[in-house]
């Protein structure tokens, strides 16, 4: 299990990004993070990967403290950052280094063809689309096994149509393996699709202003009713963490105006 | 995406036309060169000049014919090779190691950096009588001069490189847990090796530039005393021959190099053709 204790992070200038975050995290859960610009989501998900270091509090997976990268945990970053001198399959095979030449060859054709990319084996990443580039990048973080992925807008430089199948794309991988997912991103959307759960922050200093459970079942239809109406709670629930008067009947065309402006 | 797209639609329709054109780009560039020489010729051999202060390019190439078949071309070819090589040998370790430091350690550049900077200023030329006064008037003073030379271009080029390293790439190395030298060899090296390359033939380059300048300044073999033998005696053929002797040696090497890194670039190949269009 993932335990976030107390954790703060003050930078030495003095600004405070975090402040007395506890969230404990079920293995194989997905939580959405969502929040306004600067309340400090990148700066949570970095101290949970080993990263950066909180300056109060702290990350525990299972027994670890993590205070620096974790085998346990993987991290997709919102660029792909392949290694452009590796071909694509090196890139997927990075973090295996240490294992024996046949198994990581095993594994990597497996997390190629998972991702659909098996025939640009061989190419360098440049020869890749930015959607493709990203689907490198999930493989290589998967192919580590990691207990714990942590994932920051990963799909927010991408057009929406490829988003879409991304997140399709990352659930489907998601259910090899069950780890456990934590998803930063901008787009509600998103953390509605994905989430078992949908953490609003707050901004200055960051903390978690609402948790919001989304019990559908998946795959979850994004035209539902359903799915509409946890949209509008998060969507709310945004409106509040920013502080925006809102008086309760007029709820709904606020937060749909207030939709495309929270962030 | 809408250029990258753009780019492969041309590489698809790249027919007989565009192989020609880069067969016709290079010859192009010979055009100019080569009915110069022609003409010169044709104009020194119909006697409207004499072309004794500037030879036709059939007295070159019988000067350059002759020294090699003396074995006086291959003699002083060899000597100034090797001075070279020394030279370069010695600028790029000390350049590549002083450049690691400086580009990692902020302090060491801190220190270091501004007289680097400062001793970068003064003309090379003008530290000669100094290793004269050192070194001695034979091997050791040319050597330490082409050091010298090779010296900055790499310093420069490797510092630049590794503060240059994308932090971004480095941070998927801390993320896969790499040693300190793991690091360097899987992440740092491959990213500096492009600026490195460019740093070592620009380095050779000044090499071959500060042999001539040492050799000008006395030497009793070496193309640059072949210079100074024309000059004296009134031989502008075999000057010329000496200097195109440079021309091939220095394109030689350059290719060398160029070629022996390209197996480690090739990732890179495919900007080249972009930027020559």
């Amino acid at each position: 299990m993932l335990a976030l204790k107390h954790i703060g992070k003050t930078y030495p200038n003095g600004t405070r990004a975090l402040d007395g975050i506890s969230i404990d995290v079920e293995p194989g859960e997905i939580v959405a993070v969502v929040g306004g610009s600067g309340c400090g989501k990148s700066t949570l998900l970095r101290a949970i990967s080993g990263l950066d270091r909180p300056t109060q509090g702290a990350v525990v997976l299972d027994d670890d403290m993590i205070t620096e990268p974790h085998e346990k945990i993987g991290i997709i970053f919102q660029e792909p950052r392949l290694l452009p001198w590796l071909s694509v399959a090196d890139n997927v095979g990075f973090g295996l280094a240490d294992r024996p030449r046949s198994e990581r060859q095993q594994r990597v054709a497996a997390a190629l063809d998972r991702v659909g990319l098996t025939e640009k084996a061989r190419v360098w990443p440049r020869e890749l689309s930015g959607g493709q580039a990203q689907r490198v990048a999930i493989a290589r973080a998967l192919v580590a096994r990691p207990e714990v992925l942590l994932l920051d807008e990963p799909f927010s430089a991408l057009d929406a149509f490829t988003r879409v199948d991304l997140q399709d794309h990352l659930l489907d991988l998601w259910a090899d393996q069950k780890p456990t997912l934590i998803h930063v991103t901008h787009d509600v959307d998103e953390a509605i699709v994905l989430g078992d759960r949908v953490l609003v922050m707050r901004p200055r200093p960051g903390r978690v202003a609402e948790q919001i459970a989304i019990d559908l079942p998946r795959p979850r239809d994004r035209q539902s009713a359903a799915f509409d109406f946890a949209k509008r709670r998060v969507l709310a629930a945004l409106d509040r963490s920013l502080d925006r008067a809102i008086s309760v009947d007029d709820r709904e065309t606020k937060s749909d105006s207030g939709a495309a402006m929270w962030w | 995406m809408t250029i990258e797209a753009r780019r492969s639609a041309t590489d698809a329709s790249r027919p007989a036309s565009e192989r020609y054109a880069r067969l016709a780009r290079p010859a192009l560039g010979l055009l100019l060169p080569v009915v110069a020489a022609l003409a010169w010729e044709l104009i020194v051999r119909s006697g409207y000049a004499s072309g004794r202060l500037v030879p036709p390019p059939s007295v070159i190439f019988n000067t350059f014919v002759e020294l090699a078949r003396a074995g006086e071309l291959q003699r002083h070819v060899l000597v100034t090779t090797e001075r070279v090589a020394a030279g370069f040998a010695i600028g790029v370790v000390a350049g590549t190691l002083a450049g690691a430091i400086a580009g990692y350690s902020s302090l060491t550049r801190r220190l270091f950096d501004p007289t680097l900077q400062a001793l970068r200023a003064i003309p090379s030329i003008a530290w000669v009588p100094l290793f004269v006064l050192w070194f001695g008037i034979f091997e050791g003073s040319k050597i330490t001069l082409i050091a010298v030379g090779v010296f900055f271009p790499v310093y420069l080029g490797v510092m630049g490189a590794i503060r240059n390293v994308d932090r971004k790439l480095v941070e998927v190395g801390r993320v896969f847990r790499l040693s300190d030298a793991g690091m360097v060899r899987r992440i740092l090296l491959p990213a500096v090796l492009p600026d490195y390359v460019i740093s070592l033939r620009s380095g050779l380059g000044l090499g071959w530039m500060f042999v001539v300048a040492a050799e000008l300044l006395g030497a009793s073999e070496g193309l640059g005393y072949l210079l100074i033998d024309g000059q004296q005696l009134g031989k502008p053929a075999q000057i010329v021959a000496a200097i195109v002797a440079f021309a091939i040696l220095g394109k030689t090497t350059d290719w060398i190099i160029a070629a022996g890194f390209a197996p480690f670039l090739r990732w890179q190949d495919a900007f080249a053709p972009a930027n020559e269009a």
